[in-house]
């Protein structure tokens, strides 16, 4: 399908497409196998300044938005589910300090991320703080002009390697939601530390770890925002990631499409390939349909968000849903069409069901997208809309 | 230190089911394959950008062919040369090396300012890599070719030559042709900026009249090489294994081998 790409956006995909195919695909199962960080391509994609395509030009990047950053995504994710989260999951912690920073702040930090010497990460999710955020126990206690960070953020994409970290933390307890703070902090500061990278089911290329505040001094001038809107600072960002989310899972169920059609061209059985056979033709063809269908509800949900439309928690959620949805039962297919071969790992369509399955849990599972788009649905029809 | 790299547009032969022979000139049909930069003029590309980052100077792309070769030399800026030259001109179409040689030659006397000229080892279209060579006859210049790494000390250029089973350590004043092979480095990726810069870039085009030479020593005219014929070589019979002890099997052979009047 013809989306219409501006001749810059074209030129990213074209780019972005040239490195994975040429420089990711041999290195997948390498990666994949020994969980190591992808240090390598990570400098490529910086050299070729893929990692600014959405930070604005005055702070260094090419001035895209949502959609460059989907193109990318989703490019990467066709190759690599894990490679490609090392690069959005930058994108998330960059996020915060796009919409929420002061100038100060957006002049430290961001030319940095955009040319890639620096990756960035996002912690918010706590051992008992996943889909009920409201419920993080880091504590950001007011000492004088500092805060003391004391607690343990869990999960964090880029944890470890990322040199940037937006951290939501509580400056007020009793205030409940309304007392969260965002800080941005670095890699390095005293009382900042790392827990043990955890081994995954999937995106094994990237790094999952713990960040561990003990006593961790930090300036008031590394509030994102002001005091207090920790929630609205993580939701905002969220609003803006989830169509990565949704291009990553796209990727990845591409990617099970394309391998699914070319072995079903040369397996043969019954002495024909079984792409001949409308058992497995059927298959396809629903693959390629959701896949489709994803793709043209992610790239109009980042055309609406880079058009400055306010209100896109609901597209937002939506498009990252039926996405992670899309990728779940397209990579699972996928294996199905290859069989026993499918379930091995010398073939590539385990490991992309793998990757899948992350996509419907991170950023919000799909029941809290589902509570998101209902929420807004009675919201509109109270306002009467 | 300026540079100027000589690149070439060749087909791309990764992708071989694109590659039609035209029937009638037994000539290959140049707009049915995709183009892209010959293999081995990236790695020189990137040999000059790298020389420039490491010793300041400017690159300067030359290439000789149709308009259309005006990507190939998109591509280089794209990649970081900062000037880019094309020579184009009907005339000059269907030249051989030598002819393409002194109209490189002539080009690179009319840029003028340079301490390096760089070349890949050949074009994989034609493999005759010769037009390098040729350039630094025509010029008067030294030449090293097949080189696969360059150092310069004190405006002296020092290079290792690939050699069969070895390498030669060859040095040789400035300026110099260098052809370079696949071993130097790795070519770079183009970085957005240098794409979207390279869009914009004003690419020179140098045509006959501008160039002011000989119009007898360019194109097919001034080509001393006719192609007569293109054909597929016939291919070579299968090799025979032959099995069993060692006497046996040296009995067969010999036998073999006076069959075919060798012994």
């Amino acid at each position: 399908m013809d989306y219409f790409l501006t001749e810059e956006q074209k030129m990213i995909v074209e780019l972005t497409r040239k490195i994975a195919r040429e420089k990711i695909t041999p290195v997948v199962a390498h990666h994949d196998e020994t969980e190591e960080f992808p240090w390598d391509i990570m400098k490529l994609l910086a050299e070729a300044d893929l990692f600014g395509v959405y930070i604005p030009q005055e702070y260094g990047g090419l001035g895209g938005g949502v959609f460059e950053l989907s193109l990318v995504t989703e490019e990467l994710s066709k190759v690599c589910g894990g490679i490609a989260i090392c690069y959005a999951a930058t994108a998330l912690g960059t996020y915060p300090i796009l919409l929420f920073g002061n100038e100060e702040q957006k002049k430290k930090y961001l030319p940095q991320l955009a040319k890639g010497v620096r990756l960035a990460a996002f912690a918010l999710t706590e051992p008992n703080a996943g889909s009920d955020a409201a419920g993080i126990q880091t504590l950001a206690k007011k000492e004088g002009e500092h805060y003391i960070l004391n607690g343990t953020k869990q999960w964090i994409t880029n944890g470890g390697e990322a040199e940037v970290y937006t951290v939501i933390a509580m400056t007020d307890r009793a205030r409940g939601a309304r007392g969260a703070t965002a800080f941005i902090l670095e890699k390095g500061m005293d009382g900042f530390d790392f827990g043990k990278k955890e081994k995954k089911m999937g995106i094994r290329a990237s790094a999952t770890r713990e960040l561990i505040f003990t006593d961790c001094k930090v300036e008031a001038s590394r509030i994102l925002g002001k005091e207090g809107i920790g929630f609205l600072v993580a939701m905002k960002t969220f609003d803006a990631s989830r169509p990565g989310v949704a291009a990553q899972a796209l990727g990845i169920a591409h990617g099970a499409l394309d391998d699914a059609v070319k072995y079903s061209r040369q397996r043969v059985q019954f002495g024909k390939p079984i792409s001949s056979f409308q058992a497995i033709q059927h298959i396809l063809a629903d693959m390629a349909t959701q896949v489709e269908a994803a793709r043209a509800l992610i790239y109009a949900t980042a055309r609406m968000i880079d058009k400055g439309v306010k209100d896109i928690a609901r597209e937002s959620a939506m498009s990252k849903l039926f996405a992670s949805d899309v990728a779940m039962k397209v990579t699972t297919d996928a294996v199905q069409v290859f069989g026993g071969y499918g379930y091995m790992r010398e073939y590539p369509v385990e490991k992309r069901m793998r990757d899948a399955k992350i996509t419907q849990i991170y950023e919000g599972t799909n029941q809290i997208q589902r509570n998101v788009i209902a929420l807004q649905l009675i919201k509109e029809a109270a306002k009467g809309k | 230190m300026d540079i100027i790299v000589c690149i070439k547009q060749v087909p791309d032969t990764a992708s071989l089911h694109t590659l039609k022979i035209n029937p009638k000139t037994n000539t290959l049909m140049r707009d049915t394959a995709p183009a892209i930069i010959n293999p081995f003029d990236e790695n020189a590309i990137e040999e000059g950008i790298r020389l420039k980052e490491k010793y300041a100077g400017e690159v300067t792309v030359l290439s000789m062919g149709p308009p259309q070769v005006e990507k190939a030399l998109r591509d280089a800026l794209a990649m970081g040369a900062d000037n880019a030259i094309l020579l184009s001109d009907r005339s000059f179409a269907g030249a051989d090396t030598l002819a393409t040689s002194y109209t490189l030659a002539e080009a690179i006397k009319k840029i003028g300012k340079f301490d390096l000229i760089l070349f890949g080892k050949q074009a994989i279209d034609g493999d005759t890599a010769q037009v390098g060579p040729g350039v630094a006859e025509c010029l008067g210049l030294p030449q090293i070719t097949y080189v696969r790494k360059i150092e310069i000390e004190n405006g002296k250029l020092r290079a290792e030559r690939t050699l069969e089973d070895s390498f030669e350590l060859v040095e040789a004043e400035l300026p110099a042709v260098i052809t370079v092979t696949k071993e130097i480095n790795t070519p770079r990726y183009p970085s957005l900026k240098g794409i979207m810069k390279s869009k914009k870039a004003q690419i020179t085009i140098w045509s006959l009249k501008e160039m002011s030479i000989d119009s007898d020593r360019v194109g097919l005219e001034g080509s001393s090489t006719q192609v007569i014929r293109i054909f597929t070589p016939e291919m070579r019979s299968k090799g025979e294994i032959l099995q069993g002890t060692s006497e046996d099997v040296v009995d067969t052979l010999i036998n073999k081998l006076r069959e075919r009047k060798v012994l």
